[in-house]
């Protein structure tokens, strides 16, 4: 649905973005991480038309937005990490104001505002100022503006930032929820956070895209576990690799007795696996979702920076 | 359309905060003490449509220094603020974009200058002049008034600080105020091209007379069109930057 091919942006002499390509399909979310200076923001600021590119393109459904600039803004929402709000206006006021400069009428105004103040949960709050808002309810604001028109493509950039935990969980639903009928690209520096929300995360480095990983949504899959066991690493492993329906196995931590470890299993066999360990004599502490892979790969794709 | 979803935004604006009627206030009062103490004045018996001149003559200066105050903030504050961004993404070009911040900047003009109306109509009332004279008259302010608000637009893209928007402004003024003056130490054409530029004697002397002069109104529109267009290129070189 969303095809960027090449994109390439100069400051001056200097590389920002070089030869990015990806797509992006109606009802993914996409997590950008990087660096800072690493050329995400550049990246989404070309998105969503703040700046041109120096080559490359960015096709939405078949047409080209840097040919067609001001057409292909309709179909893209974007919320910058500070909300864009003017903060004398009410909530109602502000939606119907934007609403306006992304070409809708005054019949597509009153069908779309009711589900968008639904979907942001920001009905209560539609006739106050906005400047009496919280930071996390004028995030909201934010991204109700950014979804108002209801666009092909909404970028975010930093949506999570400046909220307190309470916000960030009914945040991470709001975009979920955004990212059921449209494409969301966000950018976010917790790793935690993109790997809770995102389907799919583009690292990018030093202005390239150094790496993409499928994270699927909730789920790392189901052949995949990771455990926290009592036990000594040695027995663990040498255990764990003799089994017929462990693919893989890798040891992440070890210390006070307790090992971590993530294990690539034949099949959907994660309650038999866990029947077993427990049968073998050791005693599982914690079972949880795997997020160490995006942390190492992120680490190794910045190792050479990080040594320099 | 779009341009006109902007104006209504930026009168709203003007009208929801201080700084607006504080500007029009201010200058209303200096406006009415000029007109008082010199238009009117004078101990020596005057014609009514000198008083009138004296008028259009202050109404003049006023009008140029209020189009600098309230388009220092125009798109420099947007840019401060970071709303810019709502702008640049919307579905407006950057010519609607410029058009939309003149538009809600005139109609604020428009309105401080349609509050000095009553001096006009005392000496209507108390003296003999012909509407005509006053409507000419005020087609004048506003076409400078045009000019000024097109070049305040234009100064209020290049900096974030409104200081620098307004002083860039009056800078750029200031040099079509007093182009006549350079035109007596250039030689022609210099100083042809350079007294006609000027904007208040050479334009807008006629107009206070009552002479309405077609080719004042199209140097006003000129001029109004090519510092909006300049704008409009300062906007989208961003893009680029």
């Amino acid at each position: 649905m969303i095809q960027v091919n090449d994109l390439t942006r100069y400051y001056g002499d200097f590389p920002a973005v070089q030869g990015v390509s990806f797509t992006v399909e109606r009802g993914e979310i996409i997590g950008i991480l990087g660096l800072n200076g690493a050329g995400k923001s550049t990246t989404l600021k070309i998105l969503a038309g703040l700046l041109l590119p120096s080559s490359g393109t960015v096709v939405i459904d078949g047409t080209d937005m840097v040919s067609n600039p001001d057409t292909m803004r309709r179909h893209i929402g974007f919320l910058p990490e500070d909300p864009p709000l003017y903060l004398d206006m009410t909530v109602r006021s502000f939606l119907l104001h934007i609403g306006k400069l992304k070409g809708m009428n005054a019949g597509e105004l009153s069908k779309r505002l009711p589900e968008v103040l639904a979907l942001t949960d920001l009905v209560d709050r539609e006739h106050q100022v906005i400047q009496t808002l919280s930071h996390g309810y004028r995030k909201r604001v934010g991204i109700a503006q950014a979804i108002i028109h209801d666009p092909k493509l909404v970028i975010l950039d930093e949506p999570i930032s400046g909220l307190d935990p309470a916000q960030i969980v009914e945040m991470r639903d709001v975009i979920r929820g955004l990212g059921k009928d449209r494409a969301v690209m966000l950018s976010s520096h917790i790793l935690k956070e993109i790997s809770m929300t995102c389907d799919r995360v583009i690292v990018i480095h030093k202005g390239r895209m150094a790496s993409t990983v499928e994270l699927g949504g909730d789920d790392a899959g189901p052949e995949r576990i990771m455990l926290t066991v009592r036990a000594d690493a040695d027995a663990l492993r040498s255990w764990a690799t003799s089994q017929p329906q462990v693919a893989q196995y890798n040891e992440t931590q070890n210390q006070d007795g307790l090992v971590t470890a993530v294990v690539d299993l034949t099949g959907d066999i994660r309650e038999d696996f866990l029947a077993e360990v427990a049968k073998a004599g050791f005693g599982i502490r914690l079972v949880e979702r795997p997020i160490a892979e995006l942390e190492t790969l992120f680490l190794s794709v910045i190792q050479e920076e990080v040594a320099a | 359309m779009n341009s006109f979803t902007i104006a209504r935004r930026d009168i709203a604006a003007y009208l929801h905060g201080y700084a607006g009627f504080v500007i029009i206030a201010g200058i209303l009062f200096v406006e009415g003490m000029l007109f008082n103490f010199f238009a009117m004045g004078s101990d020596s018996a005057r014609y009514s449509h000198e008083v009138l001149e004296d008028f259009f003559y202050f109404q003049g200066g006023c009008t140029m220094v209020a189009a600098i105050l309230f388009t220092m903030r125009t798109i420099a504050e947007e840019r401060t603020e970071g709303t810019d961004v709502l702008l640049i993404t919307s579905t407006a070009s950057d010519g609607q974009i410029v058009f939309g911040k003149y538009i809600g900047a005139m109609a604020i003009l428009t309105l401080m200058t349609a509050l000095t109306l009553y001096m006009p109509g005392l000496i209507f009332v108390n003296g003999k002049v012909s509407l005509a004279h006053i409507a000419v008259g005020y087609l004048g302010v506003m076409g400078l008034g045009s000019v000024c608000t097109a070049i305040g637009i234009f100064g209020s893209t290049i900096f974030r600080s409104q200081l620098a928007s307004g002083v860039i402004t009056t800078v750029v003024v200031v040099t079509f105020l007093t182009s006549w003056l350079a035109a007596e130490f250039t030689e022609p054409p210099f100083s042809d091209v350079l007294a006609h530029a000027a904007i208040f004697n050479q334009h807008f002397i006629p107009f206070q007379e009552g002479r309405l002069t077609l080719s004042s109104l199209v140097y006003y529109a000129s001029i109004t069109a090519v510092f909006l267009v300049f704008a409009k290129l300062v906007i989208n070189g961003r893009r680029w930057e």
